[in-house]
């Protein structure tokens, strides 16, 4: 049996370094797009109010009943976005959005698109396990 | 008395709610599935962004305040004093279960906050927060101190605590410094999810253990230097290894490298289940009669599949393949059915015995129940995995192919997905809708339900 006061110290060493960590990704987080783009800012409330992430994904990461939009974008351009977000399709529904509305999403997806490549098939594999990107 | 009367409370305010919860939001899940199969399904009244929300958020809750009872009941059971405040324990109810209530309302409505998993307004949170925070308050003082506590009042501690930083860190996003930029949005809320995950893993597993207690009558693996080595084997992973879901993200090497190597030490606990299994299936025969231990046979084998795959799909190169597949889904099932399910259900047939004794031929719903559910879950995840190998093929082979006829030659294994869903839920129903009947017509009224417990056969106090 271990005697309480080692167990007391495993748990604060293991709480000292999540705080660290922690800390540490907080602070380190990139800043060169922390100005406030009312455009991207409007875009990702009318993402998140539709519940966009529920069946899309960004970097892999949503639902899975369509398809991952990090990088439709740069792909296949602002107009083919447009033509989606005016009427839907079979499987999503129209919101009903205006020309505003629309154009503010399209803006929250180029930001979106800028930050990098989500593609699978843009990842080399290395033998010890790890990716690069 | 007094102790019968602050369990029964455990009980009435959030295990029986939790199972309402899972029953409604297995249905969600299927009429989800339903539109998997036949694209655009009530698209107009109630679309996919609506019922992945109802499904997801029912059956979280149901893991999470199912895992809040089970642990309010056991620590009264485990100190043989009835809970600090009782008070506490109904304000805990009143700003908990009916804004889960509302949450799903607002879903119907069209109103979310949009974050995955956690898909409601942000102004929902609050009386969730508070409530979770009377939640600690109350468990804290109920347990008193962790000075010569057996592991599952450590995991409980740990999980009511983390659960607490986990879930506040998951609203950072309302600050702009971490909500402007689309990375570090994620790479945050991920941090969060990863660790809340760890977080009621903590609390359910700890039930798990205490409960094995009570099967087995010995507190020796609660207090032994192997149980205390898996816990703080947990609480590493729980801090640091949520990184794996964010590989493929452009965010900090050392994140993704870090997580790497603190998942690979999830092996030591594979190759433990391996070294153990004889005795655990010898173990499983003996005590098989028993529906709580047979749901904890069950969650023990979904604990090994689910770990194997989560190892593996912590290795970064198989995770590029894994990522944004079915197989995640497989994993998320595995793990949410398979272990938090089967072993809250564990739990939950040890707690509301003195409500199932009143069921006419229980076994008659419940063996048919186990089996289904249990052989529609294999099917199930299969299911997904193969739906998600083929995907993972799509994605890094032939990008070019259009979506849509890349999920068109994924219908068959859908339609398995579907078909097996619904068994899955029917099994589930077959075991759990009596109980809630049994609950609602006899005793009603609680001064009743109070005279109902003391009557059980079992004693109520174990220590």
């Amino acid at each position: 049996m271990l005697r309480d006061t080692y167990k007391v110290m495993i748990v604060v060493l293991l709480l000292i370094g999540y705080a660290g960590y922690s800390i540490n990704i907080y602070t380190d987080l990139p800043q060169e797009n922390l100005k406030h783009n009312v455009q991207v800012e409007k875009g990702k409330q009318l993402w998140q109010s539709y519940n966009c992430i529920a069946c899309h994904q960004v970097y892999g990461l949503g639902g899975f009943l369509g398809p991952d939009l990090t990088n439709t974008f740069s792909l296949k351009g602002p107009a083919y976005i447009k033509a989606f977000l005016q009427t839907g399709t079979n499987v999503m529904p129209d919101f009903n959005l205006n020309d505003e509305e629309i154009e503010a999403i399209i803006t929250y997806m180029k930001d979106i698109d800028r930050t990098g490549i989500a593609a699978p098939s843009s990842f080399k594999l290395r033998l010890n396990g790890t990716i690069e990107q | 008395m007094a102790q019968s009367n602050s369990k029964l409370l455990s009980t009435s305010f959030f295990l029986i709610p939790g199972i309402i919860l899972l029953l409604t939001g297995m249905c969600w899940g299927i009429i989800g599935a339903f539109q998997y199969i036949i694209p655009g399904l009530l698209k107009s009244y109630i679309s996919f962004e609506r019922i992945r929300p109802l499904h997801v958020s029912s059956v979280i809750f149901w893991i999470i305040i199912s895992a809040v009872g089970c642990t309010m009941y056991y620590i009264q059971e485990h100190t043989g004093k009835k809970i600090y405040s009782t008070r506490l324990l109904q304000w805990q109810f009143w700003l908990f279960v009916p804004s889960i209530g509302l949450i799903l309302i607002t879903y119907l409505l069209g109103i979310f906050g949009g974050r995955e998993y956690w898909e409601f307004h942000p102004m929902l949170a609050f009386p969730i927060l508070i409530s979770w925070i009377l939640c600690l308050i109350n468990f804290v003082k109920s347990a008193g101190t962790l000075k010569k506590q057996p592991v599952y009042v450590w995991m409980w501690f740990t999980g009511f605590i983390f659960f607490l930083i986990t879930y506040i860190e998951s609203y950072l996003w309302l600050i702009p410094y971490f909500r402007n930029n689309i990375v570090n949005d994620i790479t945050i809320q991920w941090k969060s999810y990863g660790s809340m995950v760890g977080s009621w893993n903590m609390l359910i597993y700890g039930c798990g253990i205490y409960l094995m207690d009570k099967i087995s009558g010995t507190k020796k693996y609660s207090y032994s230097k192997i149980g205390f080595s898996i816990y703080f084997l947990g609480l590493f992973n729980l801090m640091f290894n949520w990184g794996h879901h964010i590989y493929t993200v452009p965010t900090f090497g050392y994140i993704k490298m870090v997580s790497y190597l603190v998942s690979m030490t999830e092996l030591l606990l594979l190759g433990r289940i391996i070294y153990l299994m004889r005795k655990t299936v010898k173990e499983s025969k003996r005590h098989f009669h028993q529906p709580g231990f047979r749901f904890y046979a069950a969650a023990d084998f979904w604990i090994f599949l689910t770990l194997g795959l989560a190892i593996a799909m912590s290795i970064p190169a198989i995770n590029v393949y894994t990522h944004g597949t079915h197989i995640t889904v497989a994993h998320t099932m595995g793990a949410t059915i398979g272990i938090n399910t089967f072993l809250l259900l564990a739990v939950v047939f040890d707690q509301l015995q003195p409500i199932i004794r009143k069921i006419k031929n229980y076994d008659r719903y419940l063996l048919p129940g186990f089996w289904i559910s249990n052989v529609s879950l294999i099917i199930f995840w299969i299911s997904l995995i193969i739906a998600g190998i083929l995907k993972a093929w799509w994605q890094v082979h032939h990008p070019e192919i259009p979506f849509s006829t890349m999920m068109l030659s994924l219908r068959p294994y859908f339609i398995v997905f579907l078909i097996s869903g619904v068994t899955l839920t029917t099994g589930v129903w077959l075991m759990l809708f009596p109980i809630i009947k049994q609950y609602f017509t006899y005793p009603f009224h609680a001064k009743k339900r109070i005279a109902s417990f003391q009557k059980r056969n079992t004693p109520l106090v174990t220590t």
